[in-house]
C-alpha cells in the first residue's frame, strides 16, 4: 500500500485489511472506529454491519424506493390521482375499454372506469394483505418456534407434527378451501389474511425453531442461565435476537408471495370482492376480453409483478447482508 | 413481593464451622440411548469463605459436570441426580424449587466459563450485558446500572472502561473478554465463584494475569473459589487445596503443597511426572499410559487400574474408598503408602 489515500474512500472493499494504512491515513471520527473494528474481520454488530452492507447494494436501494412509493400509494392514493374509483359517476360505460388518453392515463376498463385510479387504489388492499399476513405469520410462527425450540421434548414434537400437516396442504389450494368455506361470514380482506396466515405460519415456525435450537446450545445461553436469568429472559433477550435474522429474511421474501397469493385468490373469486379493489380482482375482471383489450389486465399485472419483485429483492438483499457466509 | 435470594437462603456469614459450600456424595448420571453414563460417582468436597479449591482432572473426569450440578444448569433430562447433596450454608440447593434456584444463581453462586467469546451474547454490547445483572437482580435503572458496569470493568482492569462499555464482545481480545465474563459473574458479589477452566482458551501470559485478577478479587471479597482446571501450573500459585478427579470420583484431595511434595495417588503422580521440566531437556516426556475410561463401561474395581503402574490383583475387583491419610488429606488408592513413599519412576 504505497499510496493509501485513493483507497481510503467508501468504495474500499470489505475484506481488505486496514492494518497497513491505518497510521498513514487515519479516517476521522465514527468512520475511523468502524474501520478499526473491521480489522478483526468480524461485524461491528449484526445489525450495524448488515445496514452498512445494505446501503451499498443497488438492488436493496432500488427495491426500498419502489416499496416506499407503493406504501405512499397505499396510504394516500389521492396524492396520485384526483379520480375516486369508488364513485360510480367517474365511470362511463359507453367509453368502456377506451385506450389511454388525456385524463385517463391507462385508459378505461370493462365498465368504463378509470384504470389508472383503480390500479393506484388497488395497491392498498394488496399491501395491507401482504404486510398483515407477514406480521401475523411471523408472530404466530415465531412464538411457537421459540417455545418449541427452547423447551423441546413433547411440546416440540407435538408442534412439529402439527406444522407437518400444514406443510402437506398446497397453500393456494388450502387458502381456497378456507376462504370459500368461510366466504360471506367475514370481511373478504380479513378472510384472505386469515386463510394465508393459517397456512403460512408453519414455515416461520420451522425456521425460528431451527435457529433457536442452534442458539440454545451456545455457551452464552448457559452462561446467562448460570448468572441467574429466568426462562423468559433467556428466550426473549438471548435467543430471540440471535434467531431473528433468519426469520426477518424469510418474512420479507414471503411478503411478496403473499401479495401474489392474494391476487391468485381474488382471481379465483374467493379473495377480495367487488366493490373493493385489488390487483388480483382487476386481473380476473379483465381476463375475458384480454385479446381485444389487453391493457386492463396488463397494468394491474405490471404493478403486481413490480411489487412482488421489490419485496423479494429486498428480502434477498437482507438475507445476503445478514448471512456472512453469503457475502 | 418478589422473592430475593435472602428469602431462599440464609444471608450473612454462615454458622461457625459449616463450610460455605459442601458437595456431599454427589452422583450424576446421563440417561442416553447408548446407556446410562455415570459421569459423577460420589464426589464430596467443601469450600470455605476465602478459600480456593482446585478441581483437577482430564476431560470426562466429571469436574465440569459437578460444577454444573452445583449451578443447576444441567439439562435434566438427560441428566439425573440420583443421590447426593449440595449444601450452600447448610441448605440443600438440590431440594429448592427451580424458581428459588434461579434466585441463587448469579446472586450467591456464580460461574465463569472457559470460552468467554461464546459465553457472551454476540448481539449486545458488553455494557448492556454487565448492566443487565443489576437491572434484573437489583431493579436498577438503565443509567445507574450502566454506571455500575463501568465501575466493574474498572475493577477487572479493563482500560478505558468508559469508552469500551459500548463495544461488542468480539471487539475485545481473549483476555479482555474473560475479564468481562469475570465482571459479570462478580457483579452481584456472589459468595461462591466457580471458574470452569477460565484460562484454557488464553495464552500463557494472559493466563497468569487472569489468575492474578481472580486471586485478588477473592482476597477483597472473601468469596469461596472453585477453580476447575486440567492445568497443574495454574493451580500451584492460587489454590489452597486440590481435589483430583478421575472417572467421576475424587481420587485424591489434599492441601496444595502436600500434593506437589508427594502425591498419594498413582494418577496424581502420573500427572505431576508428565509436567515438562527444564532439567529434563532432551529426555522423553513421561505420559500416563492408556486412555481415559469410557464412562459407559467403567473398569471394575479401581477405575484407574488399567493404567496404573502400582496395580495389584485386588485393584481389579475392589473399589478403593477414599482412605484418610491425615486430617486434611485422602487418597482413593489401596496402595497409597507405596505411592507416597515410592521413588519416582
Amino acid at each position: 500500500m504505497s499510496n493509501p489515500t485513493p483507497l481510503d474512500g467508501p468504495g474500499l472493499e470489505e475484506g481488505k485489511t486496514m492494518v497497513a494504512d491505518a497510521p498513514a491515513a487515519p479516517a476521522p471520527g465514527r468512520e475511523g472506529r468502524r474501520r478499526h473494528a473491521k480489522k478483526e474481520a468480524k461485524p461491528a454488530s449484526l445489525w450495524t454491519d448488515a445496514w452498512h452492507d445494505l446501503r451499498r447494494r443497488p438492488m436493496f436501494i432500488i427495491s426500498v424506493i419502489i416499496i416506499l412509493i407503493l406504501l405512499v400509494m397505499a396510504v394516500w392514493p389521492s396524492l396520485f390521482t384526483s379520480i375516486d374509483p369508488f364513485d360510480a359517476r367517474t365511470c362511463d360505460l359507453s367509453a368502456a375499454r377506451q385506450g389511454p388518453g388525456p385524463g385517463h392515463l391507462f385508459g378505461r376498463d370493462n365498465l368504463g372506469c378509470d384504470l389508472y385510479a383503480r390500479t393506484i387504489y388497488g395497491a392498498r388492499n394488496s399491501i395491507v394483505i401482504g404486510v398483515l399476513t407477514t406480521v401475523l405469520t411471523a408472530i404466530i410462527g415465531g412464538l411457537f418456534g421459540i417455545f418449541a425450540g427452547y423447551r423441546g421434548g413433547a411440546i416440540d414434537t407435538l408442534a412439529s407434527r402439527i406444522t407437518e400437516v400444514f406443510f402437506a396442504i398446497p397453500s393456494v389450494l388450502g387458502a381456497l378451501l378456507i376462504a370459500s368455506t368461510l366466504r360471506g361470514k367475514y370481511n373478504s380482506i380479513l378472510l384472505v389474511i386469515l386463510a394465508l396466515s393459517v397456512l403460512g405460519w408453519p414455515m416461520v415456525y420451522r425456521i425460528m425453531r431451527a435457529a433457536v435450537i442452534t442458539a440454545k446450545s451456545q455457551d452464552f445461553v448457559v452462561a446467562a442461565k448460570a448468572l441467574g436469568a429466568g426462562s423468559g429472559r433467556i428466550m426473549f433477550r438471548h435467543l430471540l435476537p440471535n434467531s431473528l435474522a433468519s426469520v426477518i429474511v424469510v418474512a420479507t421474501i414471503n411478503l411478496g408471495t403473499y401479495i401474489a397469493a392474494e391476487a391468485a385468490l381474488s382471481f379465483l373469486g374467493v379473495g377480495v370482492q367487488s366493490p373493493d379493489i385489488s390487483w388480483g380482482l382487476m386481473i380476473a375482471d379483465a381476463r375475458d376480453r384480454f385479446i381485444t383489450a389487453p391493457l386492463p389486465l396488463v397494468f394491474p399485472a405490471l404493478f403486481l409483478s413490480i411489487t412482488v419483485l421489490a419485496f423479494i429483492m429486498m428480502g434477498d438483499a437482507v438475507r445476503d447482508a445478514l448471512d456472512p457466509k453469503l457475502r | 413481593m418478589k422473592k430475593t435470594s435472602a428469602d431462599v437462603l440464609p444471608a450473612g456469614g454462615g454458622s461457625g464451622n459449616e463450610p460455605l459450600l459442601a458437595v456431599d456424595d454427589l452422583h450424576v448420571e446421563f440417561h442416553t440411548r447408548a446407556g446410562v453414563v455415570r459421569a459423577v460417582n460420589g464426589v464430596s468436597y467443601t469450600v470455605r469463605a476465602g478459600e480456593t479449591l482446585a478441581v483437577l482432572g482430564e476431560s470426562g473426569s466429571g469436574k465440569s459436570v459437578t460444577a454444573q450440578a452445583i449451578m443447576g444448569i444441567l439439562d435434566m433430562p438427560p441428566a439425573v441426580i440420583p443421590k447426593g447433596e449440595i449444601r450452600f450454608k447448610g441448605t440443600d440447593v438440590l431440594k429448592l424449587s427451580e424458581r428459588d434456584r434461579t434466585q441463587v444463581r448469579g446472586e450467591r453462586i456464580a460461574m465463569i466459563f472457559q470460552d468467554a467469546l461464546s459465553a457472551l451474547n454476540p448481539v449486545f454490547t458488553v455494557g448492556w450485558q454487565i448492566s443487565e445483572m443489576f437491572r434484573v437482580h437489583r431493579g436498577m435503572s438503565k443509567g445507574a446500572a450502566m454506571k455500575k458496569a463501568v465501575e466493574l470493568m474498572d475493577r477487572v482492569r479493563i482500560p478505558a472502561a468508559k469508552q469500551r462499555v459500548h463495544d461488542y464482545p468480539h471487539q475485545f481480545s481473549g483476555g479482555m473478554r474473560q475479564r468481562i465474563m469475570i465482571a459479570m459473574s462478580i457483579a452481584l458479589d456472589p459468595e461462591v465463584l466457580i471458574a470452569d477452566e477460565p484460562t484454557t482458551a488464553l495464552d500463557v501470559t494472559v493466563q497468569a494475569q487472569i489468575m492474578e485478577l481472580l486471586a485478588e478479587l477473592q482476597r477483597e471479597s472473601q468469596m469461596g473459589l472453585i477453580l476447575i482446571t486440567h492445568d497443574l501450573g495454574v493451580v500451584a500459585d492460587v489454590a489452597d487445596k486440590i481435589a483430583v478427579m478421575y472417572g467421576g470420583r475424587i481420587v485424591e484431595n489434599a492441601p496444595v503443597h502436600d500434593i506437589y511434595k508427594a502425591p498419594a495417588h498413582p494418577y496424581t503422580k502420573g500427572l505431576l511426572d508428565s509436567i515438562p521440566r527444564v532439567d529434563q531437556k532432551g529426555q522423553e516426556l513421561y505420559a500416563i499410559k492408556g486412555l481415559p475410561p469410557n464412562l459407559l463401561s467403567m473398569p471394575t474395581g479401581c477405575a484407574f487400574h488399567p493404567r496404573c503402574p502400582y496395580r495389584q490383583e485386588n485393584c481389579v475387583t475392589d473399589t478403593p474408598p477414599l482412605y484418610e491419610i491425615s486430617g486434611t488429606r485422602g487418597s482413593a488408592c489401596h496402595y497409597w503408602r507405596e505411592v507416597l513413599d515410592g521413588e519416582r519412576q
